[in-house]
């Protein structure tokens, strides 16, 4: 309830600067924005890189990364040449990676405004998707709502395979949970069969997706969950 | 006026961004010169009594209606580096966005519209007071805090600082705030009789350098 309805009456644009609102000024429907989380090292970069080489020519991306005391994961992507610089925006989170996702979204929101604006009118066409890389945090770190409209929280199997079974607020409630580095798991000793049971058991009806995301064609089934999700936000009222 | 919007303001979780940004601290903690709680205090007073009543004196005055846009020059004139320059209008931007959401008001939008890349923090935060009710002192007190509480925040998490010392810190400085928003809204009351130029202009000469440095660092915890 909206104590205060009658300054939404008088300023019906006081809501539209988050994800809250689906369509851009000009009233077509602004890209989807997905949000990617999850602890150190566990493959978020390379997940991002992997869906920009798998979607770059059929869909218009950008990418927004949080990185914690460094522009690496920028510049990775940079290096690794995964889009055109223009399309990779870095935002500075002051030790507090989740406080920039969750707690105080401004500087992610503005990074997102900036990359609609700067390639709405430029080749490719308007965006269709912007990924959000959250700076690498811990199991609760989760991705505000006037941030993101989907988010994807990545573990991998060498981070231990009891972190499914610890749940907390990325595995349980992410829309798509990522259990990255299958390849490694007879090697550290992981137990993939109840690895899928725990994050079942934690989860419920939302989707686990096992990935080696660095082998060949990897990250299909990221990218595949990913084009549903557009999708069904394209078929969303205009 | 509700005090209570005060504090809702002068909040450091309210979302405008502030958390990334230490004030000049870290770049006072790389250089020695920031090593524990008697050199916070000593690092906090001195960007109090300049910076801090700069801000406080724009933001004051934007509360009590003096046109933005001309404090927005005013501020840009009393920030000589390039990095500072972007960091306020970057900190305004993000400052305008949640205020607008909170308080909305014609001139926000106004601004907003003159603005779209962001007016100076200070300037965005007197408005915001004024939207929300506030008067000029309000404005000069959030931002007085926030000048000192920043950097006092920032280095707890850059040197592992007791928590505790660093807000006794805060505490011990709390007189020293009365003292500068007195100071900042006696000079914003001078404005529509005397103009801008009645409004401080005190500048720290080594914040503003090592600001310019600290942004060209590769690795660094904060964004200011």
């Amino acid at each position: 309830m909206h104590l205060d309805h009658d300054l939404d009456e008088k300023f019906p644009h006081r809501h539209t600067y988050s994800a809250a609102e689906p369509r851009r000024p000009d009233g077509t429907r602004r890209a989807v924005r997905i949000g990617l989380g999850g602890p150190v090292g566990s493959g978020k970069t390379a997940t991002v890189a992997a869906l920009c080489r798998a979607l770059r020519d059929e869909l218009s991306i950008a990418v927004v990364t949080n990185d914690i005391y460094t522009r690496e994961d920028a510049e990775f992507l940079l290096r690794e040449a995964v889009l055109p610089p223009e399309r990779i925006t870095a935002v500075e989170t002051g030790a507090c990676p989740h406080t920039a996702i969750r707690d105080d979204i401004s500087a992610n929101l503005e990074a997102v405004e900036d990359l609609e604006d700067t390639l709405s009118t430029g080749k490719g066409g308007p965006l269709d998707l912007i990924l959000v890389e959250s700076g690498g945090d811990n199991l609760t770190a989760t991705f505000s709502k006037g941030l993101v409209d989907f988010q994807i929280f990545v573990i991998d199997v060498a981070g231990g395979d009891d972190i499914p079974r610890k749940g907390g607020p990325g595995v349980t409630t992410a829309d798509l949970l990522v259990i990255n580095k299958t390849d490694l798991a007879p090697y550290v000793g992981s137990d993939l069969e109840g690895m899928a049971r725990d994050a079942k058991a934690q989860r419920g009806e939302l989707p686990v997706a096992f990935t080696a995301i660095k082998s060949e064609n990897g990250v299909a089934p990221v990218a595949d969950w990913v084009r549903e999700r557009l999708a069904e936000w394209t078929a969303g009222p205009a | 006026m509700s005090r209570a919007a005060l504090l809702v303001l002068a909040d450091g979780r309210f979302p405008a961004g502030g958390h990334a940004h230490s004030g000049g601290a870290e770049a006072a903690v790389a250089a020695g010169r920031i090593t524990d709680a008697a050199t916070l205090e000593a690092f906090c007073r001195g960007r109090l009594h300049t910076a801090g009543l700069v801000a406080a004196g724009l933001a004051a005055a934007a509360a009590g209606g003096c046109d933005p846009l001309a404090l927005d020059d005013a501020a840009d004139a009393r920030t000589p580096v390039p990095a500072l320059r972007t960091v306020a209008r970057k900190l305004g931007r993000q400052m305008m966005r949640a205020a607008r959401a909170t308080w909305p008001s014609p001139e926000l939008d106004a601004l907003a519209a003159a603005r779209p890349k962001g007016a100076h923090q200070p300037v965005v935060l007197g408005l915001a007071a004024r939207s929300a009710g506030l008067a000029p002192e309000d404005a000069a007190y959030a931002v007085v805090y926030e000048t000192v509480s920043g950097p006092a925040t920032a280095v707890v998490r850059l040197l592992s600082l007791d928590p505790f010392d660093a807000t006794a810190v805060l505490a011990r400085l709390a007189s020293d705030l009365d003292g500068v928003v007195a100071e900042a809204v006696a000079a914003a009351e001078h404005v529509p009789r005397e103009g801008i130029g009645a409004l401080p202009a005190r500048s720290a000469p080594l914040l503003d350098i090592t600001a310019q440095q600290h942004a060209a660092w590769p690795v660094r915890l904060f964004a200011s």
